[in-house]
């Protein structure tokens, strides 16, 4: 590989200003709930109140009969596809029949005032029959079971823990909730304008759904409020453009908070069973585990997530033998797929759980039972897949250990658990120390035909040489845009590089999501720049590029970099592929189903309030290797993000269900984390190269998420001596 | 929907005599949860910002008297060492934005058994002075809360103001499962005063309404050292706290279970009374 | 329907609204100033936050027609340090919350000048702007991104 050191500013490595900053600080970047068009409808969503029932009739008079109001669908008038999903298309456009999950979409109205659309709504007469509602994850049918054999499965040990964990149902809880603008096109298609992870993804469900062609429907990615996983699959985008083709008006969707509660999927919650066999000096024999998620009423990426939860299920350790089953199960609760660390999450909190079981059981402090079971580079995973390139187990954790520890309390009120709620001052405070450490696979798995498209194009602006990325990759808040923009710098030698916005017109760039986006769209970026310079060294049989000149072999310089794009702009659009991966066997779970290995490792310190089960995390440290930091300032920002969620599982964060019935649909009862919630971090940056990815980077933002919640869940055990198997940890579970 | 906009009390009055089913609405904080979520569409809202006496505090004899527009914000600005109780609630309202506009008026109106100034109102033996064209009433608080959302405050009546002795050792305490912007899991409420030798207690978030424990505040104006200000025993901050959590009942729910918040209010229970007692025996009356 | 008189950024601005309307919801949806944010419509996460003659509120709890003859600010009429300080510190991400978190951080730091304690303060003397002062004061914007180790810090630089 030939990168050009020109000395261009803003290259890989560095941390440029992110292009969209300046319209963010100035409330100019244009979200996609932020969008109008003339002549607008707007459209609202009827929903099931119940989790599981038959429709035997839908009665829309009322609601059409509403002055204002110009369309009132369901899913008879869905033209296309009735159904849709993003591996199994089992999920109505509107329910047909039957609706499995409270939330699910029945109707959707299109009406000129936003409130005039949800009055027309309920205004709709769905008669129900109410039906049981399996909502118990091992009642459902199943949806995927991932088996894991390695060794002995009869193996035995010297000290044996068990133990039995649950995981909360999480929600990504993205602050700009779903919405969108679908605008009807000349030629029977539709225009799309959508926050979303995967326009193409999109793209095609919408197409298939409205029974078009997908060229006929366009997708441009408007400004996205966060997305975590939560705009992987569809939401609003048929609905919307069922409207305006109905209607033949643009039609605009805008969920309210308590709507997109219901409007897109959530983490899986999990329980888990877990045994762990060792050696008295504390070397793993075997782990034996069974993983139950619930996948809800349809199947989203729930495979995927049975997947992740297997084959990352014991941790980033060696183990000989290992029996692991994880399964997945249809009920009648919401919809579960994609968040943050999916899968990996669930099982992550199990297993280190279960490896500070084992050290208390050995009597070994906690991190040193980590270390003598530590994967190394050659390690070799359940699934017989050996990990190359580099996996700093070891070094991560040994980083975390030593840093300094945190500060005392000075006493002050406000660093107290509760703060200036003002619960106590200083009575039942008990400080507490944990750790943890987590493995994730970075881009999609299990011989997926995983790719990212770029389309780069080197021209003359003002006489300057100026370039131009487009690609379809959903900037989602990580900052894809100026990393793209970095690697087109690093390059081609080019200071002045545009991104285009996201859209259909050029190839998929495949989902933000998986920690890929920098691998796999910078890839396709890094590797059509590549294109475009050897078209542009070919033009003047130059051998390299450098400081703005094309350069000869001798390096002589041959002529100018802009007299040569002088004869015409060059562009190259670019597929490019990771290292394919390969299916895991149905029986025994071997295989190479992963390309690359994420690590991250944290130290939570904790003051808890034994007495009330209050908890302040007074400081958090976490290492990290991220292969090549492409922009530092943005790691660290997705270092930050991640730990703040796996924080907020750990303590807060649940959506809470009652026979299928979510009772917390709002902010003042789903709780996230608040800036006093999330304690100042101390972020270590290893850059240890993948030689097999662009720059040797690994991606970045989900690893954080997984290790922050059992960390912080240790040093809350540490501090309180209570076993704490279910998160999030709620007070009661502390002082009961 | 009618907007009713008076510009005295006297108008506020009459507006509301003629339209008793207007919604009064002052910093809106409470109020526009339900407009924006649909759960209320009232026939008319009577705007009462533009009523100045609302937003003044003073005293009347030996008592402060607060109006019903006097912000968080300005409670705990203005008021923090005359009602240290009722500032310390303030303080942990929502979110500074809405102390900034959110009243004591507004949260004694909605009448929530989480709203977080009832307890310290409650401790303090605060009246509530209602008003209409028929007249003005003072009603003791804990009169005045008669079930979730309810208060004795007839149809044609406003919230004028409160009215509260000012002085005493105050403290408040409020559990929540996050350390800011969240809403009471269960708060508590003491005062004691050394001059009239009585205990106020103030619960909330852990009965259909905020109450008193009068078995508690009782026992413990009996068993406190007024007299030499000696220490409190330990059996008697344990009882204490044991009286306070069987003065509550509390139920399950999305923010925390009955059993908690009765455990958690005998927390607060001793704690407070350890806190509020100490500044007795430190600073003296 | 009332014609309601807005004064915005400083300019006057009309619009026929519903007596029920929140601020919020006349800024987005009449008078298409959509850069100040709806993200859950009762006031618990801030990113609606305005200033209102200088003070800051939540605009989803606002009613609209309170604010009549009150000088409005939103993140549109915005030019302050803080909003270079937030590029430069990474304090946003996706940036639904960061006018809000602006909007707030100018009523704070204009709070704390005019001598206000803030909900920490057991004594009437303002505080020195610490890190842990900051952050009590911030405590009423959510950054679901987690970005608040940069908000703090770029809160922390314009303020010294």
């Amino acid at each position: 590989m030939t990168t050009v050191e020109a000395g261009v500013a803003g290259g890989v490595g560095t941390s440029p200003k992110r292009p969209d900053g300046g319209l963010k600080v100035r409330g100019e970047f244009a979200f996609s709930s932020d969008l109008w068009a003339d002549d607008m409808l707007w459209g609202a969503t009827l929903r099931s109140p119940h989790p599981h029932a038959r429709i035997r009739g839908i009665d829309i008079t009322a609601a059409v009969a509403l002055p204002g109001v110009y369309a009132v669908l369901t899913h008879e008038d869905v033209p296309g596809a009735k159904r849709y999903g993003l591996e199994i298309v089992d999920q109505p456009v509107l329910a047909m029949g039957e609706v499995k999950y409270q939330g699910e979409p029945v109707a959707v109205v299109a009406a000129d005032h936003p409130e005039t659309a949800r009055r027309a709504a309920a205004r709709i007469v769905v008669d129900y029959e109410v039906l049981p509602a399996v909502t118990e994850a091992s009642l459902g049918v199943l949806l995927r079971h991932v088996p894991i054999r390695t060794g002995d499965p009869d193996a035995t040990a010297d000290v044996v823990v068990t133990g039995e964990y649950q995981v909360g149902m999480q929600d990504q809880a993205f602050l700009g909730p779903e919405s969108g603008l679908a605008v009807p096109a000349e030629d029977g298609g539709v225009d799309l304008y959508i926050a979303t992870q995967w326009l193409h993804v999109d793209q095609k469900q919408v197409a298939d759904c409205l029974g078009l062609p997908a060229e006929k429907v366009r997708l441009t990615l408007a400004g996205v409020g966060g997305a975590f996983g939560a705009r992987e699959d569809l939401s609003m985008q048929v609905h919307a453009s069922l409207l305006a083709l109905h209607t033949g008006r643009p039609v605009k969707m805008v969920y309210g908070r308590e709507e997109s509660f219901f409007g897109h999927v959530h983490r899986h919650p999990a329980t888990m069973w877990y045994e762990h066999g060792a050696t008295r000096d504390g070397k793993l024999v075997y782990v034996k585990a069974k993983i139950v998620l619930d996948g809800g009423a349809y199947a989203s990426s729930s495979t995927a997530v049975a997947a992740n939860a297997a084959t990352l299920g014991i941790g980033p350790y060696e183990v000989p033998n290992v029996v692991m089953d994880a399964s997945v199960y249809y009920t009648n609760n919401p919809p579960c797929g994609a968040m943050r660390g999916f899968g990996a999450v669930q099982a992550c909190f199990a297993y280190e759980s279960q490896m500070d079981k084992l050290a208390s059981a050995l009597g070994l402090d906690p991190v040193e039972v980590r270390l003598r079971n530590a994967m190394t580079t050659g390690s070799r995973m359940p699934t017989g897949q050996i990990v190359e390139g580099p996996a700093p187990v070891a070094d991560l954790l040994i980083r975390v250990r030593s840093a300094p520890p945190a500060p005392e309390g000075s006493g002050d009120l406000r660093e107290m658990p509760g703060g200036v709620s003002n619960t106590t001052h200083g009575e039942g405070v008990v400080r507490g120390i944990g750790y943890g450490i987590g493995i994730k696979n970075v881009a999609f798995s299990e011989g997926f035909d995983d790719y990212a498209t770029a389309r780069v194009r080197l021209e003359l602006i003002g006489g300057e040489p100026a370039v131009l990325v487009h690609t379809a990759a959903a900037e989602v808040g990580q900052g894809l845009v100026t990393v793209q923009a970095q690697i087109a710098r690093t390059e081609l030698g080019v200071e002045r590089v545009t991104v285009a916005t996201a859209d259909t017109s050029v190839g998929s760039a495949g989902s933000s999501s998986a920690s890929r986006q920098t691998y796999m769209t910078g890839g396709a970026v890094r590797a059509a720049c590549q294109a475009v310079r050897a078209a542009l060294l070919a033009r003047v049989g130059g051998a390299r590029l450098d400081g703005g000149k094309v350069l000869s072999d001798s390096g002589a310089v041959i002529a100018d970099l802009a007299s040569v794009i002088g004869d015409g702009p060059i562009e190259e659009t670019v597929e490019w592929r990771h290292r394919p991966t390969y299916p895991l066997d149905p029986v025994t779970g071997q295989g190479n189903a992963h390309v690359q290995y994420a690590f991250a490792a944290h130290r939570a310190t904790v003051d808890v309030d034994v007495e009330l089960g209050l908890v302040r995390v007074v400081e958090i440290v976490t290492a990290q290797d991220v292969g090549k930091a492409v922009n530092p300032l943005a790691v660290e920002g997705q270092i930050h993000g991640g730990t703040a969620q796996g924080l907020g599982l750990a303590l807060m964060e649940e959506i809470q269900m009652v026979d299928g019935i979510v009772r917390n649909p709002s902010f003042t009862d789903y709780l996230i984390p608040t800036i006093l919630d999330m304690p100042p971090m101390k972020v270590d940056v290893l850059e240890m190269a993948d030689p097999h990815s662009p720059y040797g980077l690994r991606g970045v933002g989900e690893p954080p998420t997984i290790s922050s919640t059992p960390a912080v869940v240790a040093a809350v055990r540490a501090a309180t001596g209570k076993a704490l198997t279910r998160v999030p940890v709620r007070p009661e579970h502390i002082v009961g | 929907m009618d907007f009713l906009r008076p510009s005295t009390w006297d108008e506020a009055l009459a507006a509301k005599a003629a339209h008793p089913d207007a919604v009064p609405i002052a910093g809106g904080t409470d109020v526009m949860v339900e407009l924006n979520f649909d759960r209320r569409r009232p026939p008319a809202l009577l705007d009462l910002t533009r009523v100045a006496p609302l937003t003044e505090w003073g005293t009347d004899g030996d008592l402060l008297r607060v109006g019903a527009g006097v912000s968080y914000r300005r409670i705990i600005e203005e008021l923090g060492s005359r009602l240290p109780g009722l500032a310390m609630a303030s303080r942990t309202v929502g979110s500074p934005q809405i102390r900034n506009r959110g009243t004591v008026g507004g949260n004694l109106g909605s009448a929530s058994p989480a709203g977080d100034a009832h307890p310290p109102l409650l401790a303090a033996g605060a009246l509530v002075e209602l008003a209409s064209v028929r007249g003005v009433r003072r009603v003791p608080v804990d009169g005045f809360f008669r079930g979730p959302k309810r208060s004795v405050l007839e149809p044609d009546e406003l919230i004028a103001g409160f009215l509260v002795r000012p002085g005493g050792a105050q403290q408040f305490a409020k559990v929540g499962t996050r350390n800011a912007m969240v809403i009471a899991v269960c708060s508590f409420a003491l005062s004691l005063s050394l001059e009239t030798r009585s205990v106020g207690t103030g619960i909330g978030s852990a009965a259909p309404t905020p109450l008193r424990a009068t078995e508690a505040e009782e026992f413990l104006s009996r068993e406190l050292d007024w007299e030499a200000r000696g220490p409190v025993p330990p059996s008697v901050a344990q009882r204490f706290g044991e009286l306070v959590a069987a003065a509550a009942s509390p139920i399950d729910d999305v923010r925390g279970t009955a059993a908690y918040r009765s455990h958690a209010l005998s927390v607060l229970a001793r704690r407070t009374l350890a806190w509020a007692w100490k500044g007795f025996r430190e600073v003296g009356p | 329907m009332p014609e309601l008189r807005l004064r915005i950024n400083g300019e006057d601005h009309k619009a026929d609204v519903a007596p029920q309307v929140s601020l919020l919801d006349v800024l987005r949806e009449h008078l298409w100033l959509t850069g100040t944010k709806k993200g859950c419509d009762q006031g618990a996460c801030g990113a609606c936050t305005v200033l209102v003659d200088g003070r800051r509120i939540v605009s989803c709890l606002a009613l609209a027609v309170q604010y009549e003859g009150r000088e409005i600010t939103t993140i549109e009429g915005v030019d302050h340090p803080l909003q270079e300080a937030f590029v430069r510190h990474d304090g946003l991400q996706c940036g639904y919350c960061t006018p809000g978190q602006i909007c707030s951080a100018i009523g704070m730091l204009s709070e704390h000048a005019a001598g206000a304690p803030s909900a920490a303060t057991e004594a009437l003397a303002p505080e020195a702007l610490t890190p842990a002062e900051i952050r009590e004061r911030m405590s009423g914007n959510i950054c679901r991104c987690g970005a608040y180790n940069g908000i703090a810090e770029a809160i922390q630089e314009v303020a010294s």
